[in-house]
């Protein structure tokens, strides 16, 4: 069912954990919906996330995007990341199973989101 | 890789090696078709038959009102379907429950869009059904009433000898689904006043795709299968053999065993309910506490997914760590978004059903396979619960019951 990438990822998850003091956070999902991440990102002068890290409740495939959506979020600048897309991390992955796409692969909304809290933050200063 | 635990018996059991041996008889040489009547093909009639004999022993049938299906999914959609087609002219309602498993519910289903009427029952915070619901609920209408010995998902075991006698009573039929009880717990149809009655042979021990029906005598009910003779001409088909004799080496050893096992069952559940409880805090047993299958152990794990914690276990990390195999009610699993219908008809929130883990022992398993499971399950959890960005925090998020933002599931189911 979920390929070798998904399984890595889910039992070897990169940058779990939570940014301290974060300059953007991300949060999406829905208890209800068995899938919750957040997305944690601090960010340079430049723009550029230097370091991201996630929590997440849900299914194998949301544990591995979230862990995926980091990995490549990292070093990448704002505009960069948020290019990311849902399909870009499920190919990054080897693919998805077609019910996990929606609510499973939900990590690059919440990059999207972690990146909107910091642009928020940033243009009221 | 460590030799697996295996918990995960509601859903299948191993063979018997006792079984396969019975079986290997009649998948070799001996295959003459029992239709026949040369001798070639009346030791397999002969087999079939006594067959037969051991598994309406096993729940006190005769074994004249015995047939044999493909398993307890067919015998299912052939007790509804076929007492439907049956009655009809008498009357056009049925009564279920809540938490019936799929093949209770799609028959009903799709004879409500041929203008049939439904009645689903709801369960108690345990899944039991009031009996005096279903007294309540028989119209003049009503032709059948469909029922679960044993959820297949909490081992809450149904007051079905109080519900046979109230249809008795009021001279309604009564089909009950054992396929999770037929070998484990007593099973007799006389002392639970049903008319029908399936099972399933792989659940007990026996081989996959091979069930029966018991069909009291008298009852009216249309053939399931047409075509040939067999099975005095209600499911034809030439008979698997080999299947048959299986579920009848099956039907044969629970009925020898199921007293001691039983009671070893029994005490290992509540022993692994009791380590959960002790270790884990902000779980829920669900299912009835002692009205249960002794083989069942079903909780909900606050703050984490039931996929997840299956799969981890599935796929430990440590090189030397035994695989547990363990099912959840989880959506994730099933591929449509929702989780256990079943869960959620006790009244549990979306997301305690969606960390639910149902455990289901069978006669392999030992008090030291059900620890090494229970103490991966409590680091699992524990691992997963850090991950968690809810867990503990989450509590009254959850309990208010507030859509969150981002997941969109009933766009998506």
């Amino acid at each position: 069912m979920y390929t070798e990438q998904v399984m890595d990822h889910f039992q070897n998850p990169r940058n779990m954990g939570e940014v301290e003091n974060a300059d953007g956070v991300g949060e999406v999902g829905n208890p209800q919906c068995g899938d919750v991440m957040r997305i944690t990102i601090k960010v340079d002068d430049d723009e550029r996330i230097e370091d991201v890290k996630f929590k997440t409740l849900g299914c194998g495939a949301a544990i591995a995007t979230s862990s995926m959506v980091t990995e490549m979020a990292k070093g990448k600048t704002l505009a960069e990341a948020q290019e990311i897309s849902k399909k870009a991390v499920a190919d990054a992955l080897g693919g998805l199973p077609p019910q996990k796409m929606h609510c499973s692969n939900l990590a690059s909304d919440g990059l999207k989101k972690a990146i909107e809290d910091y642009r928020s933050r940033h243009e009221s200063k | 890789m460590e030799k697996a635990i295996f918990l995960d018996n509601a859903a299948t059991t191993r063979t018997d090696p006792e079984v396969v041996e019975a079986m290997a008889e009649w998948l070799g040489d001996n295959f003459g078709s029992p239709a026949t009547l040369y001798a070639f093909g009346s030791q397999a009639k002969q087999a079939i038959e006594q067959a037969r004999q051991h598994v309406a022993d096993l729940i006190g049938a005769d074994q004249k009102d015995l047939y044999f299906t493909s398993g307890a999914t067919e015998s299912n959609n052939w007790a509804i379907r076929g007492v439907a087609e049956a009655l009809e002219e008498k009357g056009k309602h049925i009564i279920t429950d809540q938490a019936e498993h799929h093949s209770i519910l799609m028959p009903c289903r799709h004879l409500e869009k041929r203008g049939w009427d439904v009645t689903y029952l709801p369960v108690d915070g345990d899944g039991l059904v009031n009996p005096q619901d279903v007294a309540d609920a028989i119209r003049e209408d009503t032709v059948l009433v469909t029922l679960v010995h044993a959820n297949h998902e909490i081992g809450t075991i149904q007051p079905v000898e109080e519900i046979g006698a109230i249809t008795r009573e009021k001279g309604v039929y009564l089909h009950v689904n054992a396929a999770q009880s037929v070998g484990h717990i007593p099973v007799d149809v006389e002392a639970l006043s049903c008319d029908l009655l399936s099972l399933s042979g792989h659940k007990f021990y026996g081989p996959k795709g091979v069930g029966a029906l018991y069909i009291r005598r008298g009852v009216r009910i249309v053939p399931w299968l047409l075509g040939g003779g067999q099975e005095k001409k209600r499911r034809a088909g030439t008979h698997n053999v080999p299947g048959i004799v299986g579920i009848g080496k099956a039907a044969e050893l629970a009925r020898r065993n199921i007293g001691p096992e039983m009671e070893r069952l029994t005490a290992l559940r509540d022993y692994m309910i009791e380590l959960i409880e002790k270790n884990m805090d902000d779980i829920r047993l669900n299912g009835h506490r002692t009205k249960r299958l002794p083989n069942n152990v079903n909780v909900s794990i606050e703050g984490i997914e039931g996929e997840s914690i299956m799969l981890s276990l599935s796929y430990p990390t440590a090189e030397k760590a035994r695989p547990v195999f363990v099912s959840t009610g989880s959506a994730c699993v099933s591929g449509t978004l929702e989780p256990s219908h079943i869960l959620l008809a006790l009244g549990l929130p979306a997301e305690l059903a969606h960390g639910s883990v149902r455990m289901t022992l069978s006669r392999h398993d030992t008090r030291e396979d059900a620890e090494y499971a229970l103490n991966a399950l409590f680091e699992v959890a524990e691992r997963l619960r850090a991950m968690s960005p809810i867990y503990k925090r989450g509590a009254k998020q959850c309990a208010s019951g507030s859509k969150g933002e981002g997941c969109d599931c009933e766009a998506a189911s």
